[in-house]
């Protein structure tokens, strides 16, 4: 999970903080095992942006790899 | 699964049982891998693989009386095999493989062979071979025994003398006009003996002989009353018959006990199908070309291409008849036999990845395989045993079946179950149970047939019972949640006075029926036909090609309960290929769609494919998932109350969200018409209207995502203001885990609602998915 590539801007601002987002690390976890993660996410409230492809790819693959584990 | 478990499994799959050829041939032949070879015009592996069983090639390929051409299967669909002749074109064609005469380690042990006829040097030939110090004791001047006597013009001398070089190859000592007159007294000097001195009764050598006069010997080991010597070939039948690959396979076979004797291990252990026996193989013959024999050129030879074209016409016998029947287990390019030892050894597994976990979990447990199997070998119930097995080992795949049980957690929910007797009924006589997908598919024709039961069934109270039966959870693996679902039905079918349940579904019906076998139950449809179909059915004249629900496989009276039915509604019903018994499962059974989408499409494609006509079935999900694909299907049910100017076979099937929709509606509606009652109470988010594009919603189907997940994320980014804004467009981005399943939705406010533009989900945790 470490290896995820993510979109070098974000179109999204946190809309509570009202600021943008930045890249920073961020603590993803399954079934027990925690990856940390470069993401988009507020500096303020840690409220985080997960794109649709991450989802529906890289952490897709992983959690199936996990749960066969 | 333990390891006797699975060697029982493995047994009841035969498909690896050596075909009829291979086991009527005392020495096994690999005929099937001989001929493809043959086929492909590889001479010399086809000889290679010939001469792994059979020591002289080119005799016993002229004179084999081949036991193996009366059992060819081909025999049933034109000619048998004409395998010698083809063995006879190996010799020929195929060149002698340059063995690597590798040295032999010696062991200790002296043994004697009594005879050099083709039995005793094969005998000798395997002894030497293993690094024993054999000697051959031959009265005649030179080895081969009666070979010498068979006609020239079938077996030429430089044919003999050819194939016995190899004996000298081999340090044996050879006594040619050697006699033997005292076999104890060799025995004495050797540690093993072996007699095969061909046709000859008159010589008793001190030994037990039997009515007949031949010497006797154990049929397994070939030993003689005398401990240590062994007697096979042409001696144990006489001159009635000569049959040299059964002196072949004797020699062998003694060699086997004599190399046993010498090691002191058991003579008789696992010596089973030693010698010729009856294949276990089953090869349907069905729709295969019966092809004649190729035509032997000048009398009894093949060319290379006649050869070529006569190992074509081999049938390579095997059963794979499960494999060709179902969909999920041709995709997985095996059989049951490795199938059954994936599973074993996924289960077994205790740290490393579960390879099989997905086949385990694609399998529809129709049980079609079984209904096929000549051994009635059942995968469903063997993957049954496996899920559960997961379940226990806290191994099943959490994404695996957690749509389907949150599905039936809604259905057993208030949203959606509820008893009630009948108004003014105290307990009821029959209950009416619609199960949960009918209710989702059709809820005006549940409550069209609750009327029906209440008016036909004149002096009986029908109750209604609205849930999920716990299919769902049986499929799962989910035992604890099973028999929780069980209970409760036990308990409230009590509280009503033990009512008879009558059931549409026939899933519903199968888990009553195995379940709890002590509730009385009747299929809908043997109801219609008893009390007849409602007065204002409109008849429709129409073909349709009736397709029997998995689990309706057993059922006789209901399948012919609708037959009559469609027949009463003015339908021409034909018959599919795979019916009844042999009914093939639309890919909902067992979760396959859920677990496999890929062999779930080929699945349901393939059945749907059988026939042009409008498919007529009893089941709501057999219908719906062949209307997601496009083909034209009814539900008994469409016929008995479609409207008739609608097209009733060509209704869409209702989207995830739309079943639970559909489903909440009934029982509010029922509730109030029937019963006066209104349902209170509803959740923060249920208030939240969304506009969904249809383009937006196959998304949303495709992804397994609910209104009612996105109604619950747009509650709590609204209410906690924890979203993602785009300045540039103004729409929010939220995500919120209601249960294990974190969603995104990308939204925008507009007027009293909010219109989606996006949602996806994840199973992996991230800060900030909900309120904790």
């Amino acid at each position: 999970m470490t290896d995820v590539e993510i979109p070098s801007t974000s179109p999204w601002m946190c809309g509570n903080c009202d600021l943008p987002l930045q890249v920073g690390q961020v603590d993803v976890g399954y079934m027990g095992n925690a990856f940390p993660v470069k993401l988009w996410k507020c500096p303020k409230c840690g409220l985080i942006f997960v794109p649709e492809d991450l989802a529906l790819g890289k952490m897709l693959d992983v959690e199936k790899q996990l749960e066969d584990k | 699964m333990d390891q006797k478990e699975l060697r029982e499994l493995e047994a009841q799959c035969i498909q690896e049982c050596p075909p009829t050829c291979t086991a009527a041939c005392p020495v096994h032949v690999d005929v099937k891998a001989m001929l493809r070879e043959v086929e492909r015009g590889d001479f010399t592996a086809a000889l290679k693989i010939y001469r792994k069983s059979v020591p002289f090639p080119r005799i016993i390929s002229r004179l084999c009386d081949q036991p193996c051409h009366d059992v060819c299967l081909r025999a049933d669909v034109g000619d048998a095999i004409a395998i010698r002749e083809l063995e006879r074109a190996c010799v020929e064609f195929g060149s002698e493989s340059s063995e690597k005469s590798r040295p032999i380690p010696k062991r200790k042990g002296h043994v004697a062979i009594v005879g050099g006829g083709i039995s005793g040097i094969t005998a000798a030939y395997e002894l030497a071979r293993k690094g024993y110090a054999v000697t051959i004791y031959e009265t005649g001047s030179a080895l081969g025994g009666s070979l010498w006597q068979i006609d020239k013009d079938l077996l030429p001398a430089w044919v003999i003398e050819r194939d016995l070089e190899v004996m000298n190859t081999l340090g044996i000592d050879i006594r040619l006009n050697t006699p033997v007159s005292d076999i104890h007294e060799l025995r004495r000097e050797n540690e093993a003996v072996y007699l095969a001195v061909g046709a000859q009764l008159e010589e008793s050598f001190d030994l037990e002989r039997g009515e007949h006069g031949f010497i006797t010997v154990d049929p397994v080991t070939f030993e003689t009353s005398a401990a240590g010597i062994f007697a096979g070939g042409g001696m144990r039948w006489g001159k009635e018959m000569h049959s040299s690959i059964t002196s072949i396979s004797e020699g062998r076979r003694a060699a086997i006990s004599i190399d046993r004797h010498l090691q002191h291990v058991s003579l008789t252990a696992s010596r089973d199908n030693e010698g010729a026996y009856k294949s276990c193989l089953y090869t349907k013959l069905d729709g295969i070309e019966p092809l004649p024999m190729v035509a032997e050129r000048d009398g009894w030879r093949y060319d290379q291409d006649d050869a070529m074209q006569e190992a074509k016409r081999c049938l390579q016998c095997e059963c794979m008849e499960c494999v060709k029947a179902c969909e999920y287990l041709k995709h997985y390019e095996r059989y049951p036999r490795r199938y059954v030892r994936e599973i074993y050894n996924n289960l077994s597994i205790v740290k490393g990845t579960r390879y099989a976990n997905t086949f385990i979990n694609s399998c529809s447990m129709c049980g079609l395989c079984a209904e096929i199997c000549p051994e009635d070998l059942d995968m469903g119930e063997i993957n049954l045993a496996a899920r559960r097995e997961m379940v226990k080992q806290k191994r099943m795949p959490a994404s695996a079946f957690d749509f389907a049980l949150r599905d039936m957690a809604f259905s057993n929910s208030d949203q959606f179950a509820f008893n009630r007797n009948r108004p003014g009924a105290a307990t009821s006589d029959y209950v009416f149970f619609p199960g949960c997908q009918l209710c989702a598919s059709s809820p005006q024709h549940v409550e069209s047939a609750y009327g029906y039961l209440n008016a036909r069934m004149e002096g009986s109270n029908v109750g209604l019972m609205l849930g999920c039966c716990g299919a769902p959870a049986h499929w799962a693996g989910e035992e604890a949640l099973f028999n929780q679902t069980i209970q409760r039905w036990q308990d409230d079918l009590h509280a009503m006075g033990d009512p008879t349940v009558i059931l549409p579904c026939s899933s519903c019906y199968q888990i009553f029926k195995s379940a709890m076998p002590e509730v009385k139950i009747v299929s809908l449809w043997e109801l219609y036909e008893q009390h007849g179909l409602p007065e204002y059915t409109q008849p429709v004249t129409r073909t349709v090609a009736i397709h029997d629900p998995c689990t309706a496989r057993h059922e006789r009276p209901v399948q012919d309960s609708v037959r009559h039915l469609a027949e009463q509604l003015g339908c021409t019903v034909e018959e599919l290929p795979f019916s009844r018994e042999k009914t093939v499962c639309c890919s909902y059974g067992g979760h396959m769609w859920l677990a496999n989408p890929q062999v779930a499409e080929k699945t349901v494609r393939r059945r749907i494919d059988e026939h042009p006509a409008d498919y007529l079935t009893y089941c709501a999900m057999c219908r719906d998932f062949f209307a997601k694909q496009g083909k034209r299907a009814v539900h008994i049910l469409d016929l008995i109350y479609g409207e008739p100017t609608e097209d009733r076979a060509a209704r869409h099937s209702p989207g995830w969200s739309q079943r639970h929709e559909n489903r909440a509606q009934l029982k509010r509606k029922l509730l109030t018409s029937i019963w006066g009652e209104t349902m209170d109470g509803t959740q923060a988010h249920e208030s939240i209207r969304v506009i969904v594009s249809d383009e937006v919603r196959a998304v949303l189907e495709k992804r397994l995502i609910l209104t009612e997940d996105i109604q619950r994320v747009i509650e709590y980014a609204e209410r906690t203001k924890r979203r993602l804004r785009n300045p540039m467009s103004g729409r929010f981005l939220a995500y919120f885990k209601p249960t294990t399943v974190t969603y995104w939705v990308e939204y925008q406010p507009q007027d009293d609602g909010y219109v989606i533009f996006n949602a996806y989900s994840h199973r992996m945790e991230v800060p900030g998915s909900g309120e904790s």
